[in-house]
């Protein structure tokens, strides 16, 4: 299990730098929105009381950054969000897609300060 | 000590392999050691679709043994060696490799053999019998040095001859002895039809032909001398006059025979030795030999169960039987030449089309005894289970033969068949293990065909199989599903209606009553349909705003780079140059590829999101709406220039398409809606090609519904004619809100119609005939929507909060900085995967404004 041992090596050469990327009155309320970190486009969805989601917005499927602009719901219980391309689904919470074993996007850390929106963004220590 | 009880089965054909099948698969299988003697080089194979080997298929494709089948299960197979032999006072069967083996049981399935009449000169090169894979490849190989061929006999194997020499490029001729065609099977009326269709497809047909002698001919191989005269000449020459049974080995060790040849068989099919059995074509029962499969494996399964010493008889079987002869359908059922006492017949021919139908019913017309179908065969199930259950007729039996008219074929349907109805008669499967199989989780056709065999032989049944699955699943509860989707236990049609009566306005409304879990891309987008159709809220709304697919919530086509496509409203695709222009000017402002549609209008790719609301205030300020090219909706109504300037037309298609188009802008429906009007009969606007389509005559309009194009085209129908305006659009009212009500998520009008009970007729009676009293109802619905219309555009860029989520990041005015234009006869499009490879990102693409 080489890669698991990798991800805990990881974690502990890392730290996570949150950075603060709207208020959270900017999300439409089980709909996604876009934010740019670090030159990454990440999607947040905010779920009202099922919490707040931020994934890849690069649909690695469709290769082109739509992911937020997906409907999001659950299939047997998993959050997920629809890929307004080609309609396959990706976890909200692990970034697997699920129906194609191959198919996986990043997902991140995200928090809400003072009605701000914050993504958490992995930085070597 | 031996504790097994060593079975010999002398011959490994389609019966001889049935009962091993049945042996190993019984409950006892452990008591036996299982040997098999097999004269031919292969396993056993599918005689019956033998003339498959024409159509492509290999020794292989027709294998009845899986690959390792015999192995896995302890059964040891001579191939290749003939039994020759049997000892019976020491019970010892020898081959003709010299293998002798001691045997507790033996039973033979020698099967039978081609009889070759004995005609001087049958022996003659060039000259064969149709009855193995051997046979088959041995005139594959003669044929191709011929030209001509003939088959002596026009009986069922006859006519299956016929068609592999047809097939292998020969002029082929049938030469039989009796005065018609499979004279066996069918009566002279039947013969004649059977006749008339074989020689239509250029096969010639000799009947009444006594062949005295084969000598050498003067043009071709082989000359063919008949009784009368004539003579025949030709290259090839396949006998298929009958069979005999391969009883040789049984008359050398004395076993009682049949007067004509034959084994003599008990009800176990017992021989008249207790310890030997025959089963199939070598069997005679009660002075009967039965040269189908499926009696054959009654025997096989009789013979297995007696010998695991439970109770089975076999007592005769019945001969019906259903082919395709040279393309041609042919059935025979019962008493098919009406010779019980008192017999009487219906008669249905059919002379263009090449039909012929016979009813054989009892004396007093209570009862079905035999039919004979040529040409088409669909009856035969039903008439088949009939006969074998001895059903009552119905009270006019000729409508079991007459065509069928398209309101549903008559019949009894497999409802009223008995559990203890055999479906499969190769296979001997009853209606009741059919349903058992269901019930124990065989719920596809695949899956009920491996788990009980039926329909596996010669697939007569296949069609009464799939009815007893879909009545079965139907009664069982799991039919169709209609749900939805996971989130709710209910089709669409029935969510249509909770959101009516239960004036329910919004999705979370909606799941919490009648729903579970956050819904999903399946029904969010459907339920907000429903919710547009019924209340005609705008679609953005915070509430609904989360429902939408991504091009209703941009209100825009996506494309496949996330950019959109924009396309305003042309009514009826008349536009003026000025409108013309504009579209021009704001397309180049904004740097957008421009193509036109197929639908007379204007599409603008390549914007995005963050482009959308200037667009779109531009076009607005230029007198557009919007098109709704983004939602299952009214899409356009297509026209033809009309009689205001064609010189044919004969109404004003043009003022009438715009008329339409704006009466029914923005509907939201379960699918696009696309429509057309023509002004003539010439038909230029393609509204038959439409969900509806209009059609000028000279007395008014000819309303067509329920076409479409797309991967499955379909026609419209004509619906009503000769209409006025008024009531044109009425019935369009009621029709689009009676699809809107009742239809599936995402089906189009065509499948809505054709899957509607009573189809066409049916939508008449509603629409036009109001039978069901809700035609003011689907008026007022209509009239509803088209009050609350507004252009969705035009409110959107009226909104300042809307316009703000018209952007591509919540935190940056940045660009997507993977959307690349490169260009191409003139104008942008999205650049492939290697040029964004050779791009300059740091410049932000290609063809992106600062």
């Amino acid at each position: 299990m080489r890669g698991a041992n990798l991800a805990v090596a990881i974690e502990f050469e890392e730290s996570t730098e949150w950075m603060d990327v709207c208020a959270l009155d900017d999300l439409v309320p089980w709909y996604g929105g876009c934010a740019l970190v670090q030159g990454r486009q990440v999607a947040i969805f905010y779920l009202n009381e099922d919490g707040l989601y931020a994934i890849d917005n690069y649909d690695p499927i469709g290769k082109a950054n739509v992911l937020h602009r997906g409907i999001v719901g659950d299939i047997n219980g998993e959050l997920v969000v629809a890929s307004p391309l080609y309609k396959q689904h990706f976890s909200l919470i692990t970034g697997q897609c699920l129906e194609k074993k191959e198919a996986h996007v990043e997902t991140y850390a995200v928090r809400v300060v003072a009605g701000r929106v914050h993504i958490g963004v992995r930085v070597p220590d | 000590m031996q504790t097994r009880t060593r079975l010999v089965i002398i011959g490994n054909g389609m019966v001889g392999h049935k009962l091993v099948e049945t042996l190993v698969g019984s409950a006892v299988a452990q008591r036996f050691e299982l040997i098999t003697f097999c004269e031919e080089s292969r396993y056993a194979y599918d005689r019956v679709h033998l003339s498959e080997f024409f159509n492509g298929k290999n020794a292989q494709d027709l294998s009845l043994v899986a690959e390792g089948f015999y192995s896995r299960h302890g059964v040891t197979v001579h191939l290749n060696d003939k039994a020759v032999a049997i000892d019976r006072a020491n019970k010892i069967v020898t081959s003709a490799r010299g293998h002798e083996v001691d045997y507790d049981k033996l039973v033979l399935a020698t099967g039978s053999y081609p009889f070759v009449p004995p005609i001087a000169g049958s022996d003659r090169e060039g000259c064969f019998v149709y009855r193995t894979i051997e046979d088959l490849e041995a005139i594959t190989v003669k044929a191709q040095a011929s030209r001509i061929g003939v088959v002596v006999g026009g009986g069922l194997l006859g006519l299956e001859a016929a068609n592999a020499l047809k097939s292998l490029g020969l002029e082929t001729h049938v030469v039989e002895f009796a005065p018609r065609l499979m004279a066996v099977q069918i009566d002279a009326g039947g013969g004649a039809v059977l006749r008339s269709k074989i020689e239509a497809l250029g096969v010639r047909v000799h009947v009444a032909k006594n062949t005295t002698r084969i000598g050498a001919g003067s043009e071709r191989l082989h000359r063919l001398e008949f009784e009368d005269g004539a003579s025949l000449e030709t290259d090839l020459v396949v006998f298929s006059a009958g069979i005999r049974p391969r009883d040789e080995i049984a008359r050398a060790c004395d076993l009682a025979l049949g007067a004509r040849g034959g084994i003599s068989v008990n009800n176990h099919c017992q021989t008249s030795d207790a310890d030997i059995y025959a089963i199939g074509e070598c069997a005679v029962w009660n002075n009967q030999i039965f040269g189908l499969v499926g009696p054959g494996y009654q025997m096989a399964q009789v013979a297995s169960a007696h010998l695991c010493g439970d109770a089975a008889s076999f007592t005769g079987a019945d001969m019906s039987t259903k082919l395709k002869l040279l393309g041609v359908d042919v059935a025979s059922i019962g008493d098919a030449h009406g010779k019980s006492h008192g017999a009487r017949a219906y008669t249905f021919i059919d002379e263009p089309n090449g039909i012929y139908k016979k009813l054989v019913v009892s004396a007093e017309g209570q009862h079905l005894l035999g039919a004979v179908l040529v040409g088409e065969a669909e009856a035969y199930g039903n008439l088949l289970q009939i006969v074998l259950n001895g059903l009552g007729l119905p009270e006019h039996p000729e409508a079991l033969i007459l065509p069928v008219s398209p309101a549903g074929a008559p019949g009894l349907g497999v409802d009223a068949l008995p559990d203890v109805a055999q479906i499969c008669s190769c296979n001997n499967v009853s209606k009741g293990e059919l349903c058992a199989a269901i019930r124990a989780g065989a719920t596809s056709l695949g899956a009920l065909k491996s788990e009980t065999k039926a329909s596996t032989t010669c697939g007569g049944c296949a069609p009464l199989v799939t009815q007893i699955l879909n009545k079965e699943m139907a009664r069982l509860g799991f039919a169709v599903k209609k749900d939805l989707c996971e989130h709710f236990p209910h089709s669409r049609q029935e969510l249509y209606h909770i959101v009516r009566v239960e004036r329910c306005k919004t999705f979370e409304e909606l799941l919490d009553k009648h729903g579970r879990g956050r819904g999903c891309d399946i029904c969010k987008p459907a339920v907000a349909s429903i919710l547009a159709a019924c209340w005609n809220d705008y679609v953005l709304q915070k509430e609904h705003a989360g429902l939408q697919d991504t091009n209703d919530h941009y209100l825009a086509n996506m494309q496949k780079d996330g950019t959109y496509s924009v396309i305003p409203r042309v009514p009826a695709g008349e536009i003026t140059p000025e409108k013309l222009i504009a579209l021009g000017r704001v397309a180049k402002q904004h740097g957008l590829y421009t193509k036109i549609t197929g639908a007379q209008r204007i599409d603008m790719f390549g914007a995005r999101v963050d482009q959308l609301p200037h667009i779109w205030k531009d076009l607005v300020a230029a007198g557009f709406e919007s098109g709704h090219a983004y939602a299952k909706a009214l899409r356009t109504v297509k026209s033809c220039v009309g009689s205001t300037w064609c010189r044919y037309g004969v109404q004003d298609s043009v003022g009438l398409a715009i008329e339409i188009e704006d009466r029914y802008k923005g509907l939201r429906a379960p699918h696009k809606i696309k429509m057309a009007v023509s002004g003539c009969t010439r038909e230029c606007a393609e509204a038959q090609g439409k969900d509806v389509g209009v059609i000028a005559t000279d007395k008014g309009w000819n309303l067509y519904v329920c076409g479409n194009g797309g991967v499955k085209p379909r026609h419209a129908d004509l619906f009503a004619t000769d209409l006025d305006k008024a009531t044109l659009i009425q019935y369009i009212d009621r029709f689009f809100m009676f699809y809107i009500r009742t239809a599936g998520r995402l089906q189009r009008t065509a499948v809505w119609m054709e899957n509607m009970e009573g189809g066409l007729e049916y939508l008449k009676d509603v629409i036009i005939h109001d039978t069901l009293g809700i035609g003011a109802e689907l008026e007022a619905e209509m009239a509803a929507v088209i009050d609350t219309y507004e252009c969705e555009w035009k409110k959107t860029i009226e909104d300042p909060d809307k316009v703000k989520r018209f952007r591509h990041f919540v935190n940056s005015d940045k660009k997507d900085s993977n959307v690349i234009f490169v260009h191409e006869r003139g104008q942008i499009r999205p650049a492939t995967e290697a040029e964004k490879l050779l791009a300059p990102r740091a410049r932000g693409g290609l063809n992106q404004l600062p």
